[in-house]
């Protein structure tokens, strides 16, 4: 199993990482709302997840750390 | 015994610098004081150092804020038109509390003036070098061995106070040849400077130069803080010749080159008899006030002397308080008073009896 | 096994940019190639005026804020200082484009061995989209509120093909970060740009088209895509100039 570590306080919520997940992994937390007032970015299927880290290469504020083979 | 070479100022101030210890130039054309860049570009490449002829005056200063940065003791010089330019470096020096000698051999202004000798340039030096609340050590020569003394007294008190010192001299002072003794000069040895960014070497936390501060109550107190270093500063560091001030009742105040033509005006006026002296200010910034105000007991009339339309003449009505008259005795746009003109001045305010 | 973590060399704060702004990208990419290169200990960074002018709050390298447009004067004089440092500047397009073209062209022109990490995201974003020297024609900002009309206030500067003229300059190359291919080239680059300075081969600039949603007045995914749609088409990605490789074919 890929694991998926969010510095949640410091996602901005562009969606950037959402867009760019290849197995759709991503969304952004509708009803949760963050210290920054956005709607952070959260693993709504997480066992999709294949390590390819293109969501933490899109991040723009290097919020996302991926681990393989957990 | 003393070895004494002829030097023109502008050659004693590169000299001394290198001798202080300063290894970085960065300049650019302008007269009069091209012979320090021309003295520097020959010797630095001799003795590992660097010249280098920026692209402006403003890169120049910019590349001296580098150095600065770096920790070590660094260098520009130009003349007022260049030290106009210079203005936005001299502001961030001062906000990020930077260490360096800037030398401004004046000529006359506004605008591109003329070539010839001034001392317009007071109150950009003593009040308004930049934008914000800050000051320069200000040191005015008034001979080739003061360049090359003041010079180093410019790269110690800079680095003691961390903060950008002016050698303040006009285009006689930079052209003017001179023996002087190089040998003499105290050099001490340059301050530690653990704030300077060098590279962590992964030892240390980060350091940053930096000038910005966009909280107000934080920026405030950088101010309130730069003030209490200068309040220091106009208390230990003030400096200023008096001569033959004992019995004086008309004092004269000239720096530079005007306390030259004026000293020869104040020994005429002694032969026929006239009570005066004069108080030349070597710090133009710190004012030393105190001569001035201890002068007050004997001194009825002050002559401020000057290459400008009158500058320096209101930092001695401050320090004499407004108690006594002080008027001007001036030439500008690059012309010098003559000892006769200054005399003059002299026998005026002796024969205008006390007010 | 951690296959994307934060780079040691980008401190631990949250950035100041708005959200989906690719200056975090570009910041991340020079942090990864810090790490990568072991040179942290020994790198200055020079942060500028605009956007990123808090950068140096942003990486745990000695870090330098310069007046306008005036980053590689400073660079120059902190590589003068110490050759071993490595250097690196880090501008947006008003300030190296506009503000501080002459400081850009000579430190160029001087081969200064220094690293110039150069932000072009057409507008001026932190006095809120102002008409940037490589504003589009045609662009609206505040400033050119009827679109950049090109008779009134002429044509965008375009660093790399200008700077290419050149015979200083030892590397330059423009790239983009809109999407993970391109940061994927766009980190080649900047690592050549931070190798040659190590080599000691001199100046390299590496020009990044960049995204400003808010001042663009779009989301942070139509940014990306005016990038590809509008950007691009005016400013070529490639390599303008590569001395050394020049040298090389030169020399079969």
């Amino acid at each position: 199993m890929n694991k998926l570590t969010f510095r949640t306080d410091n996602c901005k919520g562009c969606g950037l990482c959402v867009d760019v997940c290849p197995k759709k992994v991503l969304a952004l937390a509708e009803d949760v709302i963050n210290k920054k007032g956005h709607h952070p970015v959260t693993a709504v299927n997480p066992e999709a997840c294949i390590a390819c880290a293109f969501c933490a290469t899109m991040c723009p504020d290097c919020i996302i750390e991926v681990e393989k083979g957990v | 015994m003393e070895k004494k070479v002829l030097m023109k100022g502008n050659e004693a101030i590169a000299e001394a610098a290198i001798r202080a210890g300063c290894r970085h130039y960065f300049g650019y054309p302008i007269t009069p004081q091209t012979e320090i860049a021309a003295y520097m570009a020959k010797r630095m490449p001799k003795i590992g150092g660097t010249f280098l002829q920026a692209e402006s005056e403003i890169a120049a200063i910019n590349m001296v804020y580098g150095v600065a940065s770096a920790g070590l003791r660094v260098m520009t010089s130009s003349s007022s038109p260049g030290v106009s330019l210079k203005g936005e470096g001299l502001s961030y020096l001062a906000g990020a509390d930077l260490p360096a000698l800037v030398v401004n051999v004046q000529r006359g202004g506004p605008g591109l003036g003329g070539i010839q000798p001034s001392q317009s340039d007071y109150f950009q030096a003593t009040r308004g070098a930049g934008h914000g609340d800050f000051h320069m050590i200000v040191l005015a020569p008034a001979s080739v061995q003061e360049m090359a003394e003041l010079t180093v007294k410019a790269f110690d008190l800079a680095d003691k106070y961390r903060m950008t010192s002016m050698l303040l001299a006009d285009g006689t002072m930079g052209q003017m040849m001179e023996p002087v003794a190089l040998d003499d000069l105290k050099i001490s040895p340059m301050p530690e400077k653990p704030w300077a960014t060098t590279g962590t070497k992964m030892e240390r936390k980060r350091n940053i130069i930096n000038s910005l501060s966009l909280v107000p109550e934080e920026l405030e107190q950088f101010n309130f803080a730069r003030y209490e270093k200068y309040a220091e500063i106009e208390r230990t560091e003030a400096a200023a010749e008096e001569y033959r001030m004992e019995d004086a009742e008309i004092c004269v105040a000239a720096f530079g080159i005007a306390s030259r033509v004026s000293r020869n005006a104040v020994d005429a006026a002694r032969e026929l008899g006239i009570k005066v002296g004069m108080i030349r200010p070597i710090t133009l910034w710190p004012f030393p006030a105190e001569p001035f105000k201890r002068s007050l007991s004997t001194v009825k009339k002050y002559i401020s002397v000057e290459l400008n339309m009158g500058q320096m003449i209101e930092d001695v009505r401050l320090a004499t308080e407004c108690r006594r008259p002080v008027t001007l005795c001036n030439r500008a746009g690059g012309m010098i008073p003559t000892p006769e003109q200054v005399l003059e001045a002299i026998k005026a305010a002796a024969n205008g009896g006390e007010q | 096994m951690v296959v994307f973590k934060k780079p040691h060399a980008l401190s631990d704060v949250p950035l100041h940019y708005c959200p989906g702004c690719t200056h975090g990208i570009v910041h991340r990419l020079v942090a990864e190639v810090i790490d990568e290169l072991g040179i942290e200990g020994k790198t200055i960074g020079i942060a500028p005026v605009g956007c990123s002018v808090m950068a140096y709050n942003y990486f745990e390298c000695d870090m330098i804020e310069a007046a306008h447009g005036r980053a590689p004067a400073v660079a120059t004089g902190v590589k003068r200082a110490n050759p071993d440092n490595i250097v690196f500047t880090y501008q947006g397009d008003g300030d190296l484009a506009s503000i501080g073209t002459a400081e850009t062209v000579h430190s160029a022109a001087r081969n200064e061995n220094i690293t110039v990490i150069f932000i072009n995201n057409a507008i001026y974003g932190m006095t809120g989209g102002q008409m940037a020297p490589t504003s589009l024609p045609g662009q609206v900002t505040q400033t050119s509120p009827y679109g950049r009309d090109v008779n009134l206030c002429g044509y965008p500067v375009k660093i790399c093909e200008m700077l290419a003229q050149l015979d200083g300059p030892e590397y330059l190359e423009r790239v983009t970060v809109n999407n993970v291919k391109q940061i994927k080239n766009a980190k080649r680059a900047i690592k050549k740009a931070f190798q040659n300075q190590i080599d000691g081969k001199g100046f390299s600039l590496i020009e990044v088209i960049s995204s400003c949603p808010t001042n663009w007045g779009m989301t942070p995914q139509a940014a990306l895509k005016w990038i590809d749609e509008k950007m691009i088409p005016y400013y070529p990605l490639g390599v303008y100039k590569d001395r050394s490789a020049e040298k090389k074919g030169d020399e079969q």
